[in-house]
């Protein structure tokens, strides 16, 4: 049922993709930016994305320490790690734009940073999972981590960008921005088909997690014989 | 106040057992000096430009040494099981991360009280002028160093590679409230006034050590629990 579910998410996506691809390729250029702002139909949905999956990671790890069900462990760890693999998709858009545009390859602005460190922070995540091998403690402490870390990123925002910010201000769903509708329905439907291969990864890896405790759960089970 | 007493208790013990030893106090101090000195050859320290860097200088020689304190803090609990008497003994968890909280807190700014001067000899700056404000940001930031540390030092005693754990999750955590006092630092260590947007860190500092206080006060018995 759950290998149907995850085919047609990825189905879905491909459907919403591909069609999108070739419309985006047929947009005008933008007026000072030339091709390269094309690289927003990726860059805006990957960062969204991992966004919702930090918040999903939160929510994961409270419901772990609230019932200690190793289901709600096993999402933390999936969504963070394809959240992570998001962010990075994100930084690298963003860098290969800030080379065109910009002409380096990092400046050390508010967003750019903050995106940093929020990997940062969700890499040592990983790592500290994978110190640990009691798995009842390893969920516990990767609980505690991922809400520390989430507690911190809005405050690492907010500090960075009281350095002042060169990074583009939002163009969507703000007085200022300059989105023509035709764009922002390309856009649209690329986010919705980012997010979509955000959850099919995400229950793929979720599944791995699950068989990974189960494959320990039988080794356990013959050495206890 | 049966809570204070307990955390008082921790404190006091935690603070005993380094006095005897110094293991802790020493290394740390030793540390501060050689990373002082390092850093000497990396920025000319008599030219005028390194003094606009020395709050970042000084917290980056701050977290270093105190991370050396807060890896003891639990690693001195495993010998003869001491940790799991702790956990057993009839005290919250809170009152222990309080406990031990404050004692990390009194070792740390003990160092950098000692580091401070030394800076300052070394590097040709007279930072005394601002003295209490420049106290005041010391002991928020500290204080946020500490909170954080000490709930990660409970959080990684039990690994194999801690010494190298604690620093990689406590940094990044971390960032904001260096930010806050590396600059402020900067400021009163050059003699200036910390007037109008600045005075947005000392919000921050504050703001940041409510916060991670009160995660770890509500935290810690999840961790030394599981």
């Amino acid at each position: 049922m759950r290998q149907k579910v995850i085919l047609a998410m990825l189905a879905l996506a491909a459907v919403l993709l591909l069609p999108n691809l070739y419309v985006i390729s047929m947009l005008p250029d933008e007026m000072r930016q030339g091709q390269i702002f094309r690289i927003i139909f990726f860059h805006v949905p990957a960062a969204a994305s991992a966004m919702i999956g930090s918040a999903v990671a939160l929510v994961a790890s409270v419901l772990f320490l609230l019932t200690k069900n190793f289901r709600y462990d096993a999402l933390a760890v999936a969504v963070t790690e394809v959240g992570l693999a998001f962010l990075a998709v994100n930084l690298v858009t963003g860098s290969i734009w800030a080379r065109v545009i910009w002409g380096v390859w990092w400046a050390w602005d508010a967003r750019l940073t903050s995106a940093l460190i929020c990997w940062v922070l969700y890499a040592g995540y990983l790592i500290l999972r994978q110190a640990l091998e009691e798995p009842t403690q390893r969920a516990t402490f990767a609980a505690v981590y991922s809400i520390f870390a989430f507690t911190d990123v809005p405050i690492v925002y907010f500090s960075i960008r009281w350095w002042r910010t060169l990074h583009p201000q939002p163009v969507f769903f703000s007085k200022t921005g300059s989105f023509p509708p035709d764009w922002g329905r390309a856009f649209m439907i690329n986010m919705l088909a980012v997010f979509l291969l955000y959850a099919a990864l995400t229950m793929i890896r979720l599944r791995q997690e699950e068989t990974q405790r189960e494959i320990d759960y039988l080794r356990r089970t013959v050495h206890a014989i | 106040m049966r809570f204070l007493r307990q955390v008082m208790v921790v404190t006091a013990k935690d603070l005993r057992a380094e006095m005897r030893t110094k293991e802790a106090i020493n290394a740390s101090f030793a540390f501060a000096l050689v990373v002082l000195l390092l850093l000497s050859f990396a920025f000319d320290p008599t030219e005028e430009t390194t003094r606009d860097i020395s709050g970042g200088l000084l917290w980056i020689v701050f977290t270093f040494a105190g991370t050396l304190v807060l890896n003891r803090s639990f690693a001195r609990e495993l010998p003869n099981d001491c940790l799991d008497a702790l956990i057993a003994a009839p005290v919250p968890g809170a009152a222990l991360f309080l406990g031990k909280g404050l004692a990390n807190f009194v070792l740390i700014l003990a160092v950098e009280l000692v580091a401070l001067p030394v800076f300052g000899i070394f590097y040709n700056v007279r930072w005394t002028r601002q003295f209490w404000p420049l106290m005041l940001v010391l002991v928020l930031g500290t204080w946020g160093l500490t909170s954080i540390g000490t709930v990660f030092s409970a959080l990684t005693v039990n690994i194999r590679l801690r010494e190298v754990m604690l620093p990689l999750l406590v940094y990044p955590v971390l960032i904001p409230m260096l930010l806050g006092a590396m600059r402020l630092s900067a400021l009163l260590v050059a003699g200036q006034e910390v007037t109008g947007d600045e005075t947005v860190w000392f919000k921050l500092l504050f703001g940041f050590d409510i916060i991670f206080t009160s995660l770890s006060l509500v935290l810690m018995d999840t961790v030394l629990l599981g």
